[in-house]
């Protein structure tokens, strides 16, 4: 479990996450929403330790991530941003095998290329894997990187906006991806979303961020409500059961 | 082995330019032409080793293929003290004409300016790296100007010192030095080999990087103080020369493709070596001492950057 105590951070004099504190379960997606600017990549990345928070805590299985050392850190929990910056030209095999560098420090034994291998398989990119990564489109490179982050093997999974620019395709491929990760490999993982109806149809539990603040935390279902959802979002916003999908049609509320 | 086959074809040619330079027209003068050519050729694979490795570092943590450390303002500096010294203490002071005082004196300069100035920069925490390189250009023209100030006003009888310590030189390196500073980099190199692979995530960027569990801030401060010494200590060898590092680390990854650390700073050592060696072939045998190496290399070298900065604009 991840318990957020209290979290902080300030950007000069304004607050963007203020006073933050939740739970999150193990063996779940849990998806942050929220208008922009409300704080929910902010708080992810104090989550997982890119930025420092100003005041707060927060603790990984009940150990606080301050004492824990950056490599053990990484060996428990990924993050991934949304843009991500290379300086350097390489495969996607060699992409992956990064992923494995807080276990090996850059030297492979056969069980990290098996992992490699498995983080491959698992994105569906073994076709890819020696084609260089400013050869691919987007769907297929935001797909290396999660492959990296699976390869890496840690129990909690931070993703930060992984859909931005992607189809509809490669969007649901990937949110399919990720409840496999969780049902079959029992990770746990953490998403900020930005398209409230991929977090209604995949994620287990939500966290609506607003201007800093956590304003309503609780199951999908208690959450995908219009009443909810007004709160969140200033509108009202009708809610069609579908199947067992609960869909916000919110494109002429 | 692709990368092993084009390093030993570099090797090769490091050697051969070391033994054309050491053994031509030698004439059997074993006593007096080989121990003086051989301190030359030490000197520049010293030389070349330390900006080649400081120049892959510092690009490595800057993110950025075309800065050399340069920028961090130290050649400026050491050009101020030596226009500083001349211009107070007289060309004849001890502190010119004695090289160990002056080598010591320099690297002295050099060493606490740049630790001061990362201790100044690093004690508000995570100030993004740019803006030291900013400061540090600030720093260099400041350097800079000063000198040239002092150098209109000096004597030109002095001037002529001063533009003798203006271009880098082999001709007359002290070789009680080239052995203290191989002992010096040797040491460095040995302790900052083992950083090669958390480089190599570096070059992912700062979250990624992270996230892998490379301790960032910390890796980035070691690797720029390692710069900043192996540059110094090149520098007070044998001149300012940063500009040299540029091309051999680009050649370096155009050559070998890589994104390892340990290949690209290899790659860029040896390619240093040939550059240096033969280019000092060049100077003594082709234009017969009538030119500097350095000038050479900043011809070569100046073609090379527009090439770069085109090359990136189009690739943009």
């Amino acid at each position: 479990m991840i318990q957020v105590r209290e979290l902080t951070k300030l950007y000069g004099k304004k607050q963007v996450v203020e006073n933050v504190s939740v739970d999150i379960q193990r063996g779940q997606i849990t998806s942050f929403i929220g208008p922009n600017g409300a704080g929910k990549s902010t708080l992810l990345s104090m989550v997982s330790r890119l930025l420092d928070a100003d005041t707060g805590e927060v603790l990984i299985d009940s150990t606080n991530t301050k004492k824990l050392k950056s490599n053990e850190f990484s060996k428990r929990v990924s993050i991934l941003k949304q843009s991500n910056f290379m300086n350097v030209r390489l495969t996607i095999r060699e992409l992956v095998s990064f992923g494995r560098f807080p276990y090996s420090k850059g030297r492979l034994n056969e069980e990290d290329e098996k992992m490699v291998d498995q983080a491959i398989d698992y994105m569906d990119l073994k076709e890819l894997e020696n084609s260089y990564m400013d050869e691919l489109s987007g769907g297929q490179r935001q797909r290396a990187f999660i492959a990296m982050v699976i390869a890496q093997d840690t129990d909690y999974v931070l993703l930060d906006e992984p859909l931005n620019n992607l189809d509809m395709k490669h969007s649901v491929q990937i949110m399919k991806i990720l409840r496999r990760l969780v049902d079959e490999l029992g990770k746990t993982v953490i998403i900020v979303l930005h398209d409230i109806n991929f977090a209604s149809v995949y994620s287990d539990r939500i966290v609506a961020l607003k201007n800093g603040r956590v304003v309503k935390d609780g199951p999908t279902e208690e959450i995908i409500q219009s009443a909810a959802l007004k709160e969140i979002y200033d509108m009202d916003i009708p809610i069609q059961q579908m199947d067992n999908c609960r869909i916000c049609v919110y494109f002429n509320s | 082995m692709r990368d092993l086959h084009k390093m030993l074809i570099l090797v090769g040619l490091a050697l051969a330019a070391c033994g054309v330079y050491l053994f031509q027209d030698l004439n059997g003068s074993f006593d007096y032409a080989l121990p003086r050519r051989g301190v030359k050729v030490f000197a520049m694979v010293l030389t070349g080793v330390a900006i080649a490795y400081a120049t892959v570092v510092f690009q490595t943590i800057t993110h950025n293929r075309i800065l050399t450390p340069s920028i961090m303002g130290l050649d400026s500096l050491y050009m101020m003290l030596q226009t500083l010294l001349i211009f107070f203490l007289g060309s004849d002071h001890i502190t010119i004409m004695n090289k160990q005082v002056n080598f010591v004196l320099s690297i002295a300069a050099m060493i606490v300016f740049a630790l001061l100035f990362y201790h100044l920069l690093f004690r508000k925490n995570n100030q993004p790296i740019y803006f030291l390189l900013l400061i540090g250009i600030i720093c260099g023209t400041f350097f800079g100007s000063i000198s040239t100030f002092l150098q209109v006003l000096i004597d030109p009888n002095e001037f002529q010192i001063v533009q003798d310590q203006m271009f880098a030189s082999f001709n007359n390196v002290n070789s009680d030095l080239v052995w203290l500073s191989v002992i010096v980099i040797a040491l460095l190199i040995v302790f900052a080999w083992r950083y090669n692979s958390s480089l190599d995530v570096l070059s992912l960027g700062r979250d990624t990087s992270i996230n892998l569990g490379v301790d960032y801030d910390a890796l980035v401060k070691k690797m720029l103080v390692l710069a900043a010494v192996l540059i110094a200590i090149a520098t007070a060898l044998v001149g300012p020369i940063t500009f040299f590092g540029l091309i051999v680390a680009n050649l370096s990854y155009q050559f070998f493709k890589s994104y390892k650390h340990s290949v690209i700073i290899l790659g860029a050592a040896v390619i240093s070596i040939v550059a240096l060696v033969g280019g000092q072939w060049i100077v003594e045998r082709v234009f017969t001492f009538n030119t500097t190496l350095s000038v050479i290399i900043n011809f070569i070298g100046g073609v090379y950057f527009i090439y770069l900065l085109l090359k990136e604009s189009r690739s943009n």
